[in-house]
């Protein structure tokens, strides 16, 4: 039987450094968003959890060390989410 | 030595396509959420104050901790360490049923001030704060049953590692189930800030 190639183990140790990193984040997000500075805080809680999902997507969920297929698919549902959102508001903003 | 062909990359690929499903599913939630903030951005502000930052925050570090035992598990599986595998789902079981304790102390605690769908307090309320408490409930009870999916898969997955049918050589079914855990995870890091900290 073939195996295919050697596959790709993560290790504890980089995935508790990942899991900190996590933590650290989570911290900073709570921090940021008990100032008060307008609808800053909104894009700065959202770009944290959206730094927070790659993180978990890409090691946890192992997405780095798939084949780029993965990636593209990924991708390509992202995009979908991100239309959705886009043309969502293109209606609701300019009515 | 089995002979039976697994396709493991074609497993994972199918799992993964069906994680699409569920991020546009909630995804479609949290458009909803972001077009009434939109419109009621006072009604929401005063909503999302009465959410429990400290019960939000803690379930935040109970799910990452979570997805982290449920990564490992796969790592200890694909090393051939059997026992380890088991203690790491078993953790990661102890944090689903802590989550859902917290979400039932916080709902609870919700139910007790008037405030669920439909409650009088509400319906007599400023319409953007029914509409905020609705989103919520429908949003953290449709995760929760998420958690709760989670939880059954992972204890199945468990009890296949202990049968040894899943073992170093076929265990792509675990690593899908705890692919199912991560996105579980991966939608609360979003509501988290979305619900408990940005109003």
């Amino acid at each position: 039987m073939t195996k295919d190639g050697a596959e790709h183990i993560l290790s504890y140790g980089k995935l508790a450094t990942v899991w900190m990193v996590l933590l650290l984040l989570t911290a900073a997000t709570v921090m940021i968003t008990r100032v008060e500075f307008g609808a800053g805080k909104v894009w700065a809680a959202l770009a944290i959890a959206s730094i927070k999902s790659g993180l978990v997507i890409a090691f946890f969920m192992h997405m780095k060390y798939e084949p780029r297929l993965f990636r593209v698919l990924l991708f390509v549902a992202l995009f979908t989410l991100a239309a959705f959102i886009g043309l969502t508001f293109f209606d609701v903003l300019y009515r | 030595m089995s002979h039976v062909h697994k396709d493991s990359v074609g497993a994972k690929l199918g799992m993964w396509l069906f994680l699409f499903t569920e991020l546009i599913l909630f995804g479609g939630l949290f458009i909803l959420y972001s077009v009434y903030l939109a419109r009621y951005p006072q009604q929401f502000s005063s909503g999302g104050r009465q959410l429990d930052v400290v019960f939000g925050t803690t379930n935040t570090v109970v799910l990452l901790t979570s997805s982290l035992f449920a990564a490992m598990s796969v790592t200890a599986m694909k090393r051939g360490e059997r026992r380890a595998t088991l203690a790491l789902l078993c953790g990661t079981l102890v944090c689903a049923a802590t989550f859902l304790v917290i979400k039932y102390l916080e709902w609870s605690a919700k139910f007790h001030h008037g405030i669920y769908p439909n409650s009088p307090k509400l319906v007599a309320g400023a319409p953007g704060e029914s509409v905020f408490f609705g989103l919520y409930y429908l949003t953290t009870g449709l995760h929760g049953i998420h958690v709760f999916v989670g939880g059954a898969l992972i204890t199945w997955v468990a009890l296949l590692v202990q049968k040894g049918a899943i073992n170093v050589d076929d265990n792509v079914s675990l690593e899908n189930v705890t692919l199912y855990w991560h996105l579980v995870d991966l939608v609360w890091i979003f509501i988290f800030p979305l619900y408990y900290l940005i109003l």
